[in-house]
């Protein structure tokens, strides 16, 4: 690209500039005046937006290990399209989360010592080792498409023999903090409020993390279409439909699971008098359901809305907003009633996060334009026939 | 064998002199944080307050529970638990996550949200003082004797007593002895406790158990699904095989 052409002023660039140097002064402030000074966090509200963005970060990059483990172990080679870039949004929603922990951290220069001293019974200390290992797993998925760029082949020779447990192991990695995320609340019974608080927490956070991050696949799909066209030299982005409407039948099936899940847990805990009590927590959890859980499946059990564009891509919004309801339910909205706090995240908060956003989407364009990110691999072409399992009857 | 020692507070005998909440903040170092203390609250300079519901006083600490949640979930170790009973924190260990402000079921530790380099705050039992030889500072300033420092097994038999002997005198339950599993202060009182708001709906056993119930499943998800991964990955593998060698045999 020429500069004249990276000067030229759009104004998703200029929104995106304004986005990134108010994020740095943010940035800026929080490290040089404290947490006190820059955030809305106090004692009744230890935790944020910062928290909370970290929680639905790692859900909605959950499709990262979803379609690894779908195309490597199951063998289903119809979505090997989808392998690179579901594992390219992981790593950096992982980066995201990542640099957002380290934000929020009071002491960031003591970062490093859940390395060194340890404390297995913390749920907190268990998902730290798990981004982690899972983070590296990451790396090492995308490593080849790197290194074949800069044809190296040696080391590419050795990832292809470890990559099945490489994948493994980032599926069981996976599993483990996926589901902590939810563990961390299981300590609070009598803070968390009784709509989200149950024994069950890290199971639902597990299920709703696989259908929202194949949402996320599916939205991002439609993103990627639209941004990357034949004109800019980017192959390979145009939408396939029975991919697609494959994964919206992967997404009913977990939503439905999740539903079942939680008729389980209200009838089995007696909590369905709290869904009868209105409150402002009543309203967001119903809104959460129905937005997130009962209109996507009942959109989804019908094939012509699976596969139609458009219709694919507004349940896709609806699932991913049904994942942000409830990951800032739980971690700010379910615990507002008993610390008696109306948190609502700073201005310096949310232009950290919102930069933080920006640059992994600049960061994403930018590994796009440059590796072939879209090309699937030559070595594992699909066998036709009975063997790919038809999703759709 | 330890010598666990904790508090107990006794509410009949409280004054509402502030004699503790003085003595904490000379011997802890904290500036003074309101003219009136009864109407200070816990925060990064106050580890103790003197509340006042109506006619009675009490008061208002870290609970130094048997089975911390705070210390549970510190990812690091920087809250621990010390051989005199005392939960006791490192500034140098801490990452400053506040898990253990989130956690806590007695909503005690407070945080220094103005520092730079901030701390977790709270009462540590004196364990300083105690470690040499002394008297935890409130206890040592209190003209009434409503807070004993003492050998655990002593302070339960002591509020048993005080409760036997004047029924009329004392609400029957001893606060502290068993909320979430049990701490090292025990507070006796006229008044039921959440007239004098103390947190009374905590369940009974520790609130780590809660977490260990969910960890401990750990183990068997890593080789259940260990195990399951790696044969389905063999097992779609071998079909895919037979199905190319069949097509093959069908193409010739």
């Amino acid at each position: 690209m020429k500069v004249n052409e990276i000067l030229k002023p759009t104004f998703w660039k200029v929104v995106s500039v304004i986005i990134v140097t108010m994020g740095l002064f943010s940035t800026y402030y929080r490290f040089s005046r404290g947490l006190g000074a820059t955030t809305n966090l106090q004692d009744a509200a230890p935790w944020g937006l910062w928290i909370g963005f970290d929680f639905l970060g790692v859900g909605l990059a959950a499709a990262g290990f979803t379609i690894a483990a779908t195309v490597h172990i199951f063998h289903i080679h119809k979505y090997e399209a989808l392998v690179k870039p579901a594992v390219l949004t992981a790593f950096l929603g992982y980066s995201v989360v990542v640099c957002l922990l380290v934000v929020d951290l009071g002491r960031p220069q003591n970062f490093w010592h859940p390395l060194v001293m340890w404390n297995v019974h913390s749920v907190m200390f268990e998902i730290t080792w798990c981004l982690i290992c899972y983070t590296t797993v990451l790396i090492l998925e995308f490593a080849p498409i790197a290194l074949e760029k800069y044809n190296l082949h040696a080391p590419i020779r050795i990832l292809k023999i470890i990559s099945i447990p490489v994948v493994i192991a980032g599926v069981l990695f996976s599993t483990l903090h996926q589901s902590s995320f939810g563990s961390l609340y299981l300590i609070v019974p009598g803070k968390l409020h009784p709509l989200w608080y149950s024994s069950l927490l890290p199971v639902h956070f597990y299920i709703s993390c696989i259908a929202s991050g194949l949402s996320m696949i599916i939205f991002e799909s439609y993103l990627i279409a639209r941004a990357f066209t034949n004109a800019d030299g980017v192959h390979n982005t145009d939408l396939k439909m029975n991919i697609l409407s494959g994964a919206g039948f992967g997404v009913l099936i977990t939503l439905i699971a999740g539903l079942l899940l939680k008729i389980y847990d209200f009838v089995n805990n007696g909590k369905l008098i709290y869904l009868t009590i209105l409150s402002t927590e009543t309203y967001l959890f119903y809104l959460e359901i129905v937005l997130g859980t009962v209109v996507p499946i009942y959109l989804l059990s019908y094939r012509k809305f699976r596969e139609d564009k458009k219709w694919l891509y507004i349940i896709s919004v609806c699932v991913i907003s049904g994942l942000i309801l409830n990951r800032f339910n739980v971690s700010i909205t379910g615990l507002a009633a008993t610390s008696g706090i109306n948190y609502f995240p700073s201005f310096d908060e949310i232009s950290i996060t919102m930069m933080l956003v920006v640059l992994a989407i600049f960061a994403f364009r930018i590994v796009a334009k440059n590796f072939p990110v879209f090309e699937s691999d030559e070595s594992g072409i699909p066998v036709k026939g009975n063997v790919t399992i038809n999703q759709n009857k | 064998m330890l010598k666990e020692n904790g508090f107990l507070f006794d509410v009949t005998l409280c004054v509402g002199c502030g004699s503790c909440y003085q003595a904490c903040k000379e011997t802890n170092n904290l500036p003074q944080t309101n003219q009136d203390f009864l109407k200070d609250h816990l925060s990064d300079n106050t580890f103790t307050v003197v509340e006042q519901y109506g006619e009675v006083f009490t008061r208002k600490l870290c609970m130094h529970c048997n089975e911390p949640a705070c210390v549970s979930v510190c990812l690091v170790g920087a809250l621990k638990k010390s051989p005199t009973g005392a939960v006791v924190y490192d500034a140098d260990k801490c990452i400053g996550c506040r898990y253990c402000l989130q956690a806590c079921p007695h909503n005690i530790p407070r945080y220094e949200w103005g520092s730079t380099n901030p701390r977790v705050r709270k009462c540590n039992l004196c364990n300083d003082r105690v470690n040499s030889g002394l008297l935890p500072a409130c206890v040592e300033a209190c003209p009434m004797e409503a807070t004993l420092y003492g050998n655990m097994e002593k302070l339960i038999e002591v509020a048993k007593k005080r409760l036997k002997d004047n029924p009329e005198k004392y609400y029957q339950h001893i606060y502290g002895l068993e909320e979430a599993g049990g701490g090292h202060v025990l507070v006796i009182s006229p008044v039921p406790f959440e007239q004098l708001g103390y947190v009374t709906q905590l369940p009974k056993e520790p609130m780590p158990e809660l977490t260990m119930r969910a960890m401990e499943k750990i183990p068997s998800v890593v080789m259940v699904g260990g195990a399951f991964l790696s044969g389905m990955y063999w097992l779609t593998k071998r079909k895919n095989q037979v199905a190319k060698e069949e097509q093959t045999i069908n193409g010739k």
